[in-house]
């Protein structure tokens, strides 16, 4: 076990794990941030998404030995029920949720992808999250939310 | 969903925030009480369970006595001094808005504002068993319950009511939970601080007339979206007790291979490592790290003796048609279909085949259980808790009140999943070490492990008289033997501990309803409808989403597509002549006019221009033969050069009746558009000799959004008829629309699902 200082929604956190934990688990488990999920520890769902310097990442395959002084921002970093991000917000509006487990990793894409590209298409939304799944077919939703997310900013 | 009990189970630095209502009210209510005095402690609702984390201190309580019926109201809905009411569901959210759905139907039946009711869900203390929540039957069968519980509820408050204001109950009227009349009013939660509600439950209690509606037919925001996109909800996977340790389980290398030996010395130096636990080819470790307990899982080294029983891939459905038969049955038989067939002069064949699937959850299948001598307390995203209680109760030779089950949503199961194995597996790594311990399956566990749709294939025989009517049906299909109503799939864990593992027998299967909607839903003179129940099936079976149904459909609707190509005559045009069923033809119409469809026979004589071609096709389902229509329009591209296919346009007409919440109907029609067409496009289980091969989404690829189609939805909303159920009976009409458009747009029929490039490829003409 080493001690490691995260720079987490904004926050200095100190947490003591394992060098190679997935930034995923010490996120869950250390910091009760349960907003990145669990899918499928392989990188290949993208439920587990977080942004660390601007970048969408898959934080089940993120050593915390990588994350060094780098900002890590959380779905719980976005905003809250009482205070959506616009992104959350428009989620909501658009009911873009049936079991929601894969949103986490949707809107923490949407949220780095509309940082780069503020007035998207719909193809160009539906190519950012092409590496997203999602199970309970909420995709056309989705589409929706995001397209909501870039009209309303 | 409001959880009572969680508060004080979080861990120290917890503080989740649970539900739409956070944290709930909380006691230190004393243990020793029935069900019915816990429901009642200090005047309004109290439900508490205070658990600090150990075994010791959790299981060394009194045990709770279990209401043995929920023939009194209150055991299905609580009024709370300070009038919230909390409703006491056995069936569970599983993520398809039911919670919202049955939130307006008890709030509206029973006059009180939609955010004054809570629902508990799937906890086997305090709700009734009500059924797995499966087969789209929330809405139709448990929410029928509720609103009868909440009917007689608001009979009760109204002749309370009377005395209390003296006035007759024609002169009193009800709005937001406030009765009022002759110049005086009173409120239910007054009325319930005098007086207990103990009223008997009454089936025949009168509902709510159509016109009286004010919140049943509104399309009322989900409840549990906010908490989902903030990460404030707590999934089942979010949960944590109080000094619990996480298990990971290692599964045989075969599917019926034993277990030889076990060398854990390289997973005791991972850091965290607790103990390694071995019951007959039951194998597990528990650390005190989740990320230790999955280094250990790693660095276990299994020696498992070979197994290699699998039938060959391409063998499976001449396998499941040569299994022993235990039992046939003939859903329909009208007529002489043999001799009819036998005369015709035109006639037909065709044999479908729809592959093996997965249930293919996002976030694996995951419980906690703590288990003492003589009870255990399990926290689980079972949609069956109540059945699961049973299995875990003999699995620990103990009986059913001595385990409780409390639900708590997952990842959408989509059918049984892993959820119930996964309690299992906590069941006997928490007996084993003494500890509450969490089981999270990893991603190998649930795609190689969950029970399986199993593999189907129909044949189907059919014949036209010279004017194009069908004089004969026969159809007849394989499907796994049940050998009772409520046999549950069995639990991995039990039968790994007990021996050997995934031998499907007569006597322990259960693949869901797989017969419904065998019988097609036309009127022909001469039909025969076979079901051969066979004595074993390729991978331990259960449900998935639209189980049978969705299989039989697609062989009749595309048999039905095949029939009418002969005849020359347009898809729609055909099926309509051969229906008798008024409400069926509305919706199929209601449909084809929605997609603005062209009346010609199929195929399309448009030859295209390079290389894709278009085309269009219908399906039309009346689901279980007795409730919910669906009618579809698929438009399809494919590529004649790649096979590649591409579903570009859904158009769906939907009448289940009452219509409860038009947003959560068309969420559902939508999720069941594109999740059915990812199994028929793109989903197959794989295997070896020995194993399931398709352990991850690479090797189990799912749609993603460059493949979704546009979906337009018609509800035909019918409030003066019963609600009936939505979710599954989407799903029936998707893969034959989609076959009958591909074959619309090439001429030729893929008759194997799913649709592949490769296979539909080989169909077309070079």
């Amino acid at each position: 076990m080493k001690n490691f200082r995260l720079r987490v929604n904004g926050r200095d956190r100190r947490v003591k794990a394992e060098p190679d934990t997935p930034l995923l688990y010490v996120l869950r488990n250390d910091l009760d941030l349960k907003g990145a999920r669990f899918g499928c520890g392989l990188g290949q769902c993208g439920a587990c998404t977080v942004i660390i310097d601007g970048k969408a990442t898959r934080s089940c395959i993120t050593p915390l030995s990588t994350v060094g002084s780098k900002s890590v921002t959380t779905l719980e970093g976005l905003g809250s029920s009482r205070r959506p991000h616009r992104i959350q917000q428009a989620f909501i509006d658009a009911q873009a949720a049936q079991c929601g487990y894969c949103i986490n990793g949707m809107i923490m894409t949407a949220k780095a992808f509309l940082d780069e590209s503020p007035r998207p298409s719909e193809d160009d939304v539906r190519r950012a999250l092409a590496g997203n799944l999602c199970r309970c077919g909420t995709h056309p939703r989705i589409v929706d939310a995001v397209m909501r997310a870039a009209r309303e900013a | 969903m409001k959880h009572p009990t969680l508060a004080p189970l979080t861990a120290p630095t917890g503080g989740y925030s649970v539900g739409r209502g956070g944290p709930s009210r909380l006691t230190n209510a004393p243990f020793a009480v029935t069900r019915r005095q816990f429901l009642k402690t200090g005047g309004a609702l109290v439900v508490g369970f205070n658990f600090a984390g150990s075994i010791s201190e959790a299981l060394g309580q009194p045990t709770l006595s279990i209401a043995k019926d929920f023939k009194s109201v209150d055991a299905w809905l609580a009024i709370g001094g300070n009038g919230q009411v909390t409703v006491y569901s056995g069936h569970v959210e599983l993520g398809t808005g039911v919670e919202t759905a049955l939130t307006q139907m008890v709030a509206d039946e029973l006059d009180v504002p939609f955010a004054s009711v809570d629902i508990v869900q799937g906890d086997t203390l305090l709700t009734p068993d009500q059924g797995p929540t499966w087969g789209s039957l929330t809405i139709q069968v448990a929410g029928l319950q509720l609103r009868q519980a909440a009917a007689c509820a608001r009979r009760a408050m109204l002749a309370l009511a009377t005395k209390e204001l003296g006035a007759a109950s024609g002169d009193l009227e009800i709005e937001n939970g406030v009765i009022s009349g002759a110049g005086k009013r009173i409120t239910y939660a007054t009325l319930t601080r005098r007086r207990a509600l103990e009223v008997p439950f009454d089936e025949k209690v009168e509902l709510k007339k159509p016109g009286a509606f004010k919140i049943v037919g509104k399309p009322i925001r989900r409840v549990d979206i906010p908490g989902k996109v903030t990460g404030e909800f707590t999934y089942m996977q979010d949960f944590k007790v109080r000094g619990m340790l996480h298990g990971r389980v290692v599964r045989p290398t075969a599917m019926q291979a034993r277990l030889e030996s076990v060398d854990d010395a390289a997973a005791r130096k991972i850091p965290g490592f607790v103990k390694t636990i071995v019951k007959g080819n039951f194998v597990g470790v528990v650390a005190k790290t989740e990320w230790g307990a999955i280094k250990a899982m790693e660095a276990l080294r299994c020696k498992w003796s070979d197994w290699s029983g699998l039938p060959a891939m391409d063998q499976v459905y001449a396998t499941v048609k040569k299994t022993r038969i235990e039992q046939s049955i003939t859903p329909m038989k009208e007529g002489d279909a043999a001799g009819a067939l036998k005369d015709a002069t035109t006639r037909l064949r065709a044999t479908y085949e729809y592959p093996v699937q997965t249930h293919g959850s996002i976030g694996p299948s995951c419980s906690i259980a703590a288990v003492a001598r003589d009870r255990a307390l399990i926290w689980s995203a079972s949609q069956s808790t109540h059945w699961t209680q049973r299995q875990i109760a003999k699995m620990l030779s103990m009986k059913p009140e001595q385990v409780r089950i409390i639900y708590l949503e997952g990842a959408g199961c989509y059918g049984r999943n892993g959820h119930e194995d996964a309690t299992a597996d906590a069941v006997v790594l928490s007996q084993a070490i003494g500890r509450p311990v969490r089981v999270q399956w990893m991603r190998q566990d649930e795609h190689g492990w969950d029970p399986k749709a199993p593999p189907y294939v129909a044949d189907l025989e059919g014949a036209l008289d010279a004017a194009g009517n069908v004089v004969a049906w026969n159809f007849v299909t394989w499907l796994p033997f049940r050998i009772g109503g409520t046999v549950d799939v069995p639990l991995l864990a039990q039968d790994l501990v007990q021996g050997d593992v995934a031998i499907q027998t007569s006597d322990n299967m259960n693949a869901g309803t797989m017969e419904s909607d065998a019988k097609p839903p036309y009127t022909f003179p001469n039909v025969l409808s076979t079901v051969h129940k066979v004595a074993s099936t390729t991978f331990r079976p259960s449900w998935l989403r639209s189980p049978g149904r969705m299989q039989n459909t697609y062989a009749n609707e595309c048999f039905m597509d095949e029939l009418a190509a002969a005849a020359g005559a347009d898809p729609v045009a055909f099926r309509l002549k051969h229906l008798k069923d008024d409400r069926g033809a509305e919706c199929i119409n209601a449909c084809a006019k929605a997609a603005n469809w062209q009346t010609r026979p199929s195929p399309s004589k448009e030859t295209g221009t390079g290389d894709v071609v278009t085309g269009r096709g219908f399906a039309y389902v009346f689901y279980d033969n007795a409730r919910t229509y669906v009618s579809a329009v698929c438009e399809v591209e494919v590529n004649r050069k790649s096979g590649h296919v591409r579903a570009t346009r859904y158009v769906i007409a939907h009448d289940c009746g009452l219509v409860i919440n038009p947003d959560g109907v068309k969420a559902q029609i939508e999720g069941g558009v594109v999740q059915t067409l990812s199994r028929t496009l793109i989903e197959e289980v794989k295997w070896d000799a020995s194993r399931v091969t398709s352990v991850d989404w690479a090797s189990y690829p799912i749609i993603t959004f460059d493949a979704v189609p546009k979906i337009e939805i018609t509800l035909i909303d019918r409030p003066d008829k019963p609600a009936w159920g939505a979710g599954e009976p989407i799903c029936a009409v998707v893969p034959s629309a989609l076959a009958n458009a591909i074959f619309d747009a090439t001429g030729s029929r893929v008759r194997t699902a799913p649709f592949t490039p490769e296979r539909v490829k080989a169909m077309l003409p070079s």
